[in-house]
Parts: structure tokens; sequence; C-alpha cells
């Protein structure tokens, strides 16, 4: 059977699960909508958290970033695991106390304050929105490959099914296929490493194979080193990511963000205890570690297999004529260009820009990896299959957080209390469709591969929403105006940054301050300046509690309340 | 006299023990020594290398189990344990 074909069979068997999921798990009413009716199994939610974390930017694009940045791209390794311990320890069983539907109604009730609920919003709707971005990316060179056309049209199709998918579910419809969509994309994505590990090293386990010796005796990861050193790239397993502040930051960034993104702060309202929120934190990074350790030796091998492929033995390149099929289909999408530069009609791959002869976007090669190392048609299939789950069922999560904070938190908490639940539940659908129109809209120009996208997102959340959850568990000082103030200057600050450099909402053309050179901050890349943005989100709220009065008694007891599990004395 | 504030005293010291791994296992050994750890290898993985993109994930995995683990132990310890 040729690959098309069974990509469409592969593929149409998973949307006829999801959906059949989805309507079976239909939400009826707000309870079941927002939260699930809190009654979700902390394995179950801890696997459905997996899937809603683990977007397009973990499956399609973070193993490419690895590939073309070796040691470099650690910081997301580490950055989108290492967050789940502050979630587990800083928030998530507090919030679960708690008790509420939404993020902003929290920040809202601890600070007393409609003003300091409607800029949680604010910044909710940022950080999402950025982040639904990076999906829309994933999403449209997933299909622009799938369906053979431009990466426009194939972001249109995406658009349409990810409308049609994320209104129909609720929280509950999308826990449920959720944890369906975990079991393809982890299947989806293991599958081929195990298979090229097998080939390289002979380890069945991808983690042992990346540190394991191939068949010619060497050491894979020295191999690699020589062979991109040969090319004049930097050495993969030492080369930094701009410098190691940048570094310390991006990490910092990306593990604040992740505790303080409200698509994954929500999910631990849908489990039934505090016990059980704690626990579910952790099986929700037992799975995406699953995903997370494997990672390293894709991109790594997969860097191999295409220096290999392009270049067979040192001198001697591939001749165009002879390019294989990947190179062609891939060719169509135009996210893969050759330039014959010297006219000597063979590939050359190499560091120095005027000479190389080859541009490969990021983002094609977990998607292209398994027709490299020719694995069988079902393979390539099923991580056609595995990409799409992953980029469905985190625009699902994004978009419902971003529907809640409209209708839940603006609607009926602050503009028109007096709503009834039938018109909650339908303006929170209408407010999905616009969300995915915004998003798919910036999504035809992103700001960088869907892994760079994902990351201003994550600073954006780290900058403004952490700190003042955070605060409000872990001091009873903080009051209505320093929340306010911090969450303002933090993402503020962390805005300007990145628009500075990347225009106003990423639209090309729009960056100023023209004047100032890239990364002007100590180095520190906009993708890693949340880092920044929330350590001034922190002393700004200190400082101007400070010097204002005192939170009222009823907040100090509300402090108090949420911090045990249950309290037995009155 | 087991009191709430004793409970939240011993949550603490729980949450910065905790951290400081989490500090050092990233951090520390992923990014700020990765050099002289390089130096030191575990088969084709150079350490450092090995703790920024396989140890710290293992760690982290490791110290959530650990910290429900003891929690569940201080709700039982302060009789604050849901029913």
């Amino acid at each position: 059977m040729d690959l098309q074909t069974m990509t469409y069979i592969v593929v149409g068997l998973t949307f006829a699960l999801y959906i059949g999921i989805a309507i079976w798990a239909r939400a009826a009413t707000t309870g079941e909508f927002y939260v699930a009716g809190k009654g979700i199994h902390p394995v179950l939610n801890g696997m459905a958290t997996g899937a809603d974390w683990m977007s397009a930017a973990s499956f399609i694009s973070m193993a490419g970033l690895i590939a073309f940045n070796g040691y470099g791209a650690s910081v997301f390794l580490m950055g989108w695991t290492g967050g789940y311990v502050l979630l587990a320890m800083l928030l998530a069983p507090y919030l679960r106390k708690y008790g509420k539907y939404t993020v902003p109604e929290f920040i809202g009730d601890r600070f007393y304050s409609k003003t300091a609920r409607i800029v949680a919003v604010i910044c909710l709707i940022f950080a999402s929105v950025t982040y639904v971005i990076g999906q829309m990316k994933g999403i449209g060179v997933a299909f622009s490959r799938f369906l053979e056309m431009d990466y426009d049209h194939g972001l249109y199709v995406g658009m349409t099914i990810v409308f049609f998918y994320a209104v129909l579910g609720g929280m509950k419809g999308i826990t449920y296929t959720q944890i369906a969509q975990y079991c393809v994309l982890i299947f989806a994505y293991t599958v081929p490493a195990v298979f090229i590990s097998l080939n390289l090293t002979g380890h069945p386990f991808p983690q042992l194979g990346l540190g394991a010796k191939m068949a010619d005796g060497t050491y894979l990861l020295d191999k690699l080193d020589l062979v991109v050193t040969d090319l004049g790239f930097k050495e993969y397993t030492t080369a930094v990511l701009g410098n190691k502040l940048n570094m310390f930051a991006y990490t910092l960034s990306l593990m604040i963000g992740t505790a303080g993104l409200p698509h994954v702060i929500i999910r631990f309202f849908t489990v039934p205890s505090v016990k059980a929120a704690r626990s579910s934190a952790g099986w929700a990074l037992v799975f995406i570690a699953l995903l997370y350790t494997v990672a390293p030796a894709v991109g790594a091998m997969a860097r191999l297999n295409l220096i290999t492929t392009i270049q067979p033995e040192p001198g001697v390149n591939l001749a165009y004529d002879e390019r294989p099929d990947w190179f062609r289909n891939w060719e169509k999408t135009g996210l893969l260009k050759f330039e014959d530069k010297n006219g000597d009609g063979k590939i050359q791959y190499v560091a120095d820009k005027d000479k190389n002869e080859l541009t490969v976007d990021r983002d094609i090669m977990v998607l292209a990896n398994p027709e490299i190392a020719k694995l069988p048609n079902w393979v390539i299939a099923l991580v056609a299959a595995g990409g799409l789950a992953a980029a469905l069922s985190t625009a699902a999560g994004l978009l419902l957080a971003i529907a809640s904070s409209i209708s839940h938190d603006l609607l009926k908490g602050v503009f028109t209390p007096n709503i009834t639940e039938k018109s909650e539940l339908l303006s929170s659908r209408i407010a999905m469709g616009g969300a995915v129109l915004v998003a798919g809209y910036l999504g035809l120009h992103p700001p960088d591969f869907a892994a760079g996208t994902v990351a201003i997102a994550f600073g954006l959340a780290a900058s403004s929403i952490f700190p003042a959850l955070m605060m409000g568990i872990f001091s009873k000082r903080i009051n209505r105006q320093g929340a306010i103030a911090g969450m303002v200057a933090g993402l503020g600050i962390t805005l300007l940054y990145v628009f500075q450099h990347k225009g106003i909402m990423f639209i090309p053309g729009t960056s100023f301050l023209d004047g100032m050179k890239p990364n002007w901050f100590f180095g520190i890349s906009p993708n890693a300046f949340g880092a920044v943005g929330a350590i001034i989100n922190f002393v700004v709220a200190t400082l101007v509690s400070r010097v204002t009065e005192e939170p009222p008694k009823h907040i100090q007891e509300l402090v108090e309340h949420i911090r045990v599990p249950q309290s037995r004395i009155s | 006299m087991n009191s709430p504030s004793d409970y939240w005293k011993e949550n603490l010291r729980l949450v910065i023990f905790c951290l400081v791994i989490w500090f050092v296992v990233s951090y520390l050994f992923g990014i700020i020594l990765v050099e002289p750890l390089n130096a030191i290898r575990l088969g084709g993985y150079k350490l450092g290398f090995w703790f920024a993109q396989q140890g710290s994930i293992y760690t982290f995995v490791a110290l959530i189990f650990f910290y429900a683990w003891r929690m569940n132990k201080l709700d039982q310890k302060y009789n604050v344990h849901e029913d």
C-alpha cells in the first residue's frame, strides 16, 4: 500500500476515535465543561495533562531543535519538565484546595479585586494566544506534508478541524479525548525512535542507544561531534545556546512558565482531592518524561542520518538528481530548499552560509525522520497521526482556557453576573471560535519555529501569572495593589522586550527601537526574557505591598485555609 | 501541640529541600558546572551533557513522588488529611 493511502487510513481512524469519545463524553453543565465535574482519577489526569502539555512544540519541533542545536537545546528538555516540580510543590495542591474553575478567579478572590481578575485575564490571553500560534505553525507543517499542499493551505485545513473539535467537547470531552491522544502520540513518537536506535546501535531503548556504540565501534555521540565539526558546525555535545546566562534564564523562564500556564493549572482542578493533585503532577511528569528522554536520541540520530544521506562519505556529496523521495516530497511544502550555488549538481550542506546549499526548516525533522531512516510506510503514517494528536490536544486545552476566562471571568464574574448557565456555555463556544481565527491569522507569519513561539508564551506566563499565584499562597502580606502592580510590570517589561525584537503581536515590520542591537540585555534572547520579567514582578509586588495597607482579615484567613488539605479545628 | 503553623513550617522545609536538589541537578550540573562534569564519561555520554538531557528529568520525576509521599505522611501526623 502506498504512503498516501496508508496515512489517510491511520489519521482517519484516530480522528474517528477522538470524535467518538468527544460525543460520548459531551459536557452538559458548566461544571463538566470547565473542570470535568472534578472526578478524574490522578493517573488518567496525569495522562491527559501529558497530552495537553505535549504539543506540536514537543512532538514536532523540539527534536528538530535538539538536532540542530545539540547541547544548547537542553534548555527545552529541562525547562519543560522541571516546571512540574514547581507546580507540584508550589501551586497545584493549594489551588485544588481552593477549588474554583479558573486561574483569574483565584487571583480575583485572593487579591479581593475585580481589577486584579481582569489583569489576570489579559495576561492569560496574551500567553495563551501566543501559545496557540505555535500550535498553528505545527498543525500547518503537519497538514502541508500530509495533504501535499503549501504551508498556508495546510494551516487553513488545520484551523477548520481545530475549530469543530474544540467547540464540541468542553473539559470532560477534552480530558477523555486527550487520554486517547496521549496513547497515540507516545506510540507514534517512540516506535520510530526504537527502530532507528536499533538500526544505528542495536539498543531497543533510545535513551541507552544515544550513549552507546555504533556498528563501527565508535560512540554515536563522538561520531556525531566529529561529522558536524568537519562540516564547520559547533560541536554537538557542547554547543551553547547564546551564552550560559542566556541558557540559565531560558531554562528558568520555561520552568516558571510551565507552572504559570493556565491550561496546565486548570487540569489540577479536575482531580478529586489535594492528595490526588500532588500525585497527579508526578504522573503527568512520568508520561511527559517518556517522550522527553527519547527526544534527545531522536534529535541526535536524525541529525546523523540527515548528514550521512547528504554526504555518505567525507568529500562525497549526494547528486541532486539522485535525491531520495522524502527530499522530493518535502520540497513541495517549501520547507526544504536546495539552491545549487556552485553549479556542480551536488548538495553541499555546511555551516558556511555562502557555501551551504540546503535549507531545512527545523520543524520538519521529526516528521521526515522515519522517511530519512527508510522505515516502513505504516510507521511514517503513524508519526503524522501522532503529530496531529499532539497539536490538536493542546490547541483544545488552550482554547478552553481562553474561552473559560472570557465567559466565566469577564462575563459572569465582572460584566454580566446574572448570565444563565446556557448563555455562559454559548459565549465560551463563541470565544473559542474567535480565538481560533486570531491565532490562525497570526500563525501565517509565526515569529519563530513552533517551539520558539511557544517559548515566548511561557515567558509571558512566567512573568505575570506564576508570581501572582505563588505570592498569593506563600505570603499573607501581598495585597491588591502589590499584585496588580507586579503583574502589570512583569508582563509589560516582557512584552516590551519581545515586541521590540519580534514586532507588535509578531506582525512583521512593526518591531521598533531598531537602534538597539539584538539581545541587548546581557545577551538574553527574547524567548528567555520571562525569567527577568518574573523577578521584576516579585520585586515590584513586594515593594508596593510594603508601603500600602495589609490585606483584610478574611483574606489572611483564606490563605490559612488553602494551606492545609482539611482543617479539623474550627 | 501540633498546630497549623507547625504543619506549614515543616512543609516549607520539605519544599526547600526538594528545590535545592531540583536546582543542583539542572542549573548546577546541567549548565553551570557542565564543562568540568563533561570530563567524566558515562558510556558514550559526557556526564554534564547527560544531566542536561537525561539525568535531570529522571530526578524531577523522583522528587515529585518523594514530595507527595512525605506530604501525605505529614497530613496524617497533623491530622489534616482528607476523608
